[in-house]
């Protein structure tokens, strides 16, 4: 958005720096900009523009919960309406984060609760938040509308009780992938009878049982209902008595597609799916297979995003309901649909912009299958739309990845698992370098990068050169020496966030950012070389970055065994606990 | 376009790019080599070996690109010395087997790295975490596991191995918080607890007891939780349904459930007749014939599942031969 002040205004006031505008004007027009990135530039122009845009901004996204203090926030924007907050670093959600680091929103709820009274929405990612926590939404927040929690911890289904029991105006519970203590599904049935507003309901990641009736009358009343996600102990009967209330759904999550049905069941349930015109997601599907699958094709013709990643499809079962599905754009699945699924993505869906393809049994070595590049090529011969991918697999080659950047040339996201940590490429048995250098040199405009397999300086000379428009890059296992992080640091102007692990790098490394950590969110790197004398080298030289180290029990003095790096306006950490030193 | 996009990969898949080596043969077990497609690839020097370091070793042909089997590194010949990855401060890999390997790993030596987990050698507690999935790290010092040795001090070289490829996992084990999988998904994949009446409040009894189950000729394995059945009654009918597809090929042609009957009934008449047999390895190792001890006893002592070609049931205790002599 150009938002340059006009100078050819006649006004005389244009020259003593006055707007032009009046500020409920001004307030107007900005209050239509949604984009924060847009808004962070408005922010920028002048002190009359700053003042507008944080008077009409409703909406606060905080991509690091410690860059920057609840007080501050409430100082600067007084009318928000909406909080978006992530907290603890990527590599929490694969244990790489001790317990109890921090990120509860607690603090933040206590300032929000005097500040941002009338708040309605609150969407947290790798935070902690306890039952009272969620049991003071409900109480302090009259007109809260809409919970998200993604990959969170620290409460149990009683705090989700306490929502459902307090707000009055809830519109949306989206309860994704959580460290959560089920203790049972009773908290579905805190809704109170009179309760209808509901139009978001998610809660396909929660174990135990939910009361069927309470959840049919709820389904039932709830006439705005546009997402519902049930969780797997739903049956099909009890799916289709859901659907026959809520023909409207837009996205839907199923349950489980055990046990059997009546004749007569299954023409009910594909009648009820039949009437499902306006399903654009769909997911759950857990224990779908060739019998029942069937009575979801009527439902799919609009479907633009597929989420397999419970239902353990097999190549055939996915190629007959791709069939279906020709206006998918987004696709998830298990490895276990093979190189010959993967083909048949290739075939069904030219449309497809984003393939994600998660592994059924990571931990599992006797595993022989899975998918391979043969598979991914596939994909990339026939969906000429890819841009974000996530591949999971056992082998690779750099032939193949040249391949599939020659078909997909615009790639953002470009996430690539070789799951066997320091993998060459098996036909050759050289690095992965080419590949990576391939990717970077055919997708100018790639943003997130994610690398595997044996990799030397080369790929990250690769990437400082070529990745101009990087933001986020994820190492592990690679790297000859400090020289490969130094070319990143060096070498792309839009670097965000640096995530290594298990790495050669050291100190020279480390120290390189040194200018360039500022321009960040935030730089992880564990298991590498890095010395406590280098951390504090850096902490030293600057301030205004939190130096955070963590140590393992069994390491030496001197080893900054895993070291959390991040700009911040809010001086260190109050709430550390002890196992996190900052520097 | 989308069939000329098709046709041009085929066209690909047929061209010289394309090794004869099959897409099949990524990890092996020495249990699973009448699987093994055998493409000029030099098994034998591939086999799985278990020894101490500097034991006796195949020489690794230099065709073999990719690894094979749990220890491929600790075997001389590979490309990284075992002693570059051993000194160098790596020794924070998590050394654990699954489903008890590791024991078998200790025993033989193997368990040579001091386990060093991401929580500082504890074992890991997600939230919800499946110890056998994640691969619980044994404190350093325990079970009579070497240490490697501690790190230098702090102006220590530069990491890079002799051949310059710089640091290699030295073995497959399991590494903490690798693959990249949130732990939370590991979760719900791992707990897929199939409903039946002693699990009406959704909790389970003393926890999971999970067991793979793998068929020969199946593409791939399934593990079930032993501790929702109670007889070998149950255990068989759901394996029967597990793995009917497999034998049958693809079951329901229009969803009519009726088939079902037809498909089990020849599953049981194959699990039943002459071609397979129901095995499992009890806690020493050893193979043997579901079905000879009571069922608690089974339980304790089950490690694994596996529906076995009766021809390959040769070798089994005398029993079980005679039963598959018994039903043909």
């Amino acid at each position: 958005m150009n938002l340059k002040r006009n100078k050819e205004s006649p006004e005389s006031d244009e020259l003593n720096g006055v707007s032009p505008f009046p500020d409920e004007v001004l307030e107007r027009v900005l209050s239509l900009l949604k984009s924060h990135k847009d808004r962070s530039s408005v922010s920028l122009v002048c002190k009359e523009w700053y003042n507008a845009e944080r008077w009409s901004r409703t909406h606060v996204f905080i991509g690091n919960c410690y860059s920057v203090s609840p007080e501050i926030v409430a100082r600067r924007f007084p009318n928000i309406r909406s909080v978006t907050l992530k907290g603890k670093p990527r590599f929490s959600d694969f244990n790489l984060v001790p317990m109890n680091w921090g990120a509860d929103v607690r603090s933040w709820l206590d300032v929000f609760a005097t500040a941002y009274p009338f708040l309605e929405e609150l969407r947290l990612k790798r935070m902690t938040i306890t039952d009272e926590s969620l049991e003071s939404l409900g109480r302090k927040f009259p007109n809260f509308k809409a919970l998200s929690l993604l990959s969170c911890d620290g409460f149990s289904t009683d705090g989700l009780g306490a929502i459902a029991t307090h707000c009055k105006n809830l519109t949306q519970l989206d309860i994704q992938e959580n460290g959560i203590d089920d203790l049972g599904g009773g908290w579905l049935s805190c809704f109170p009878e009179n309760f209808t507003s509901l139009e978001i309901l998610n809660f396909a990641n929660l174990n135990s049982d939910v009361n069927f009736e309470a959840l049919e009358r709820l389904v039932s009343r709830c006439k705005s209902l546009k997402v519902l996600k049930v969780n797997k102990n739903i049956m099909l009967d009890q799916l289709q008595r859901l659907l026959v209330h809520a023909p409207r759904l837009m996205e839907l999550g199923t349950g489980s597609f055990l046990p059997e049905l009546t004749a007569c069941q299954y023409a009910e349930l594909e009648s009820a799916f039949n009437n499902c015109k306006n399903l654009h997601t769909l997911s759950g599907l857990w224990d779908a297979t060739t019998l029942y699958l069937p009575a979801l094709y009527p439902a799919c013709t609009s479907l633009t995003f597929l989420n397999l990643n419970d239902a353990a499809l097999q190549s055939g079962e996915l190629a007959k309901l791709l069939a279906h599905c020709p206006l998918l754009r987004r696709l998830w699945v298990l490895d276990t649909v093979e190189d010959r699924g993967l083909e048949a993505v290739g075939s069904s869906c030219p449309l497809l912009e984003e393939l994600r393809v998660f592994p059924a049994d990571p931990f599992d070595q006797d595993i022989v299958h899975g998918v391979t590049e043969s598979g991914f090529i596939a994909v990339s011969y026939g969906c000429p739309k890819l841009h974000y991918v996530l591949y999971f697999c056992r082998q690779m080659t750099n032939a193949a990845v040249a391949t599939i950047v020659q078909n997909c040339p615009d790639f953002t996201h470009f996430r690539l698992c070789i799951m066997d940590p320091g993998q060459p490429d098996y036909l050759t048995n050289e690095p992965m370098d080419e590949a990576f250098g391939a990717v970077v040199k055919t997708c100018t405009k790639l943003q997130r990068l994610a690398v595997s397999g044996l990799l030397t300086d080369l790929t990250f000379e690769y990437i400082g050169n070529y990745a101009k428009n990087l933001e986020t890059l994820s190492v592990a296992f690679a790297g000859s020496g400090d020289w490969g992080m130094q070319c990143v640091l060096s070498g792309c102007p839009k670097l965000r966030k640096l995530e290594i692990r298990d790495c050669p790098f050291g100190n020279a490394a480390l120290l390189s950012g040194l200018e360039k950590y500022e321009s960040m969110r935030s730089l992880w790197m564990s298991a590498c070389n890095v010395t406590m004398n280098g951390c504090r080298l850096l902490a030293r030289e600057m301030p205004r970055l939190n130096v955070e180290v963590m140590k393992d029990e069994e390491s030496e003095d001197s080893q900054a065994d895993k070291v959390y790096v991040y700009r911040t306006v809010a001086g260190p950490r109050t709430d550390a606990p002890p196992f996190v030193l900052t520097l | 376009m989308r069939t000329n996009a098709y046709q041009r990969f085929l066209q690909w898949k047929g061209s010289d790019k394309v090794s004869t080596i099959t897409t099949n043969t990524t990890t092996t077990s020495s249990e699973n080599s009448d699987e093994r497609n055998n493409n000029g690839l030099n098994l034998k020097a591939t086999e799985l070996r278990l020894g101490l370091p500097g034991s006796e070793s195949p020489e690794r042909s230099d065709k073999v690109g990719h690894s094979l089997g749990v220890l491929k590194n600790l075997v001389s010949g590979a490309k990284r010395g075992f002693s570059d990855t051993i000194g160098n401060g790596s020794g924070k890999w998590v050394f654990s087997g699954v489903g008890g390997s590791e024991a078998d790993l200790v025993k033989s030596g193997g368990g040579l790295f001091s386990p060093r987990g991401g929580n500082g050698g504890k074992p890991i507690v997600g939230s919800e975490s499946n110890s056998q999935q994640l691969g619980l790290v044994a404190p350093a010092g325990n079970d009579g596991v070497p240490q490697s040795p501690k790190p230098a001090q702090e102006k220590k070289p530069q990491v890079s191995a002799s051949n310059g490829h710089g640091i290699g996992p030295a073995s497959k084990a399991q590494v903490v918080g690798w693959p990249p999988i949130r732990s939370f998904r590991k979760n719900t994949m791992a707990n897929n607890p199939q409903k039946n009446d002693a699990d009406a409040d959704g909790k389970l009894g003393l926890g999971c007891l999970y067991v793979k189950v793998s068929m020969d000729g199946a593409p791939y394995l399934r593990k079930v939780d032993l501790n929702t059945y109670s007889s070998y009654m149950e255990l068989s009918s759901a394996l029967e349904k597990m793995f009917s597809c497999f034998t049958i090929g693809q079951c329901g042609s229009h969803g009519v459930p009726s088939c079902n009957g037809l498909s089990e009934s020849r599953l049981m008449d194959l699990l039943h007749g002459s071609e397979y047999v129901l095995t499992y390895e009890d806690k020493d190792g050893d193979w043997m014939l579901v079905g000879d001890v009571p069922w608690k006893m089974f339980t304790d002592s089950c490690r694994r599942l596996r529906i076995m070609k009766s021809s390959e049931a040769i070798g089994l205790a005398p029993r079980a031969m005679e039963k598959c002599k018994n039903r043909n």
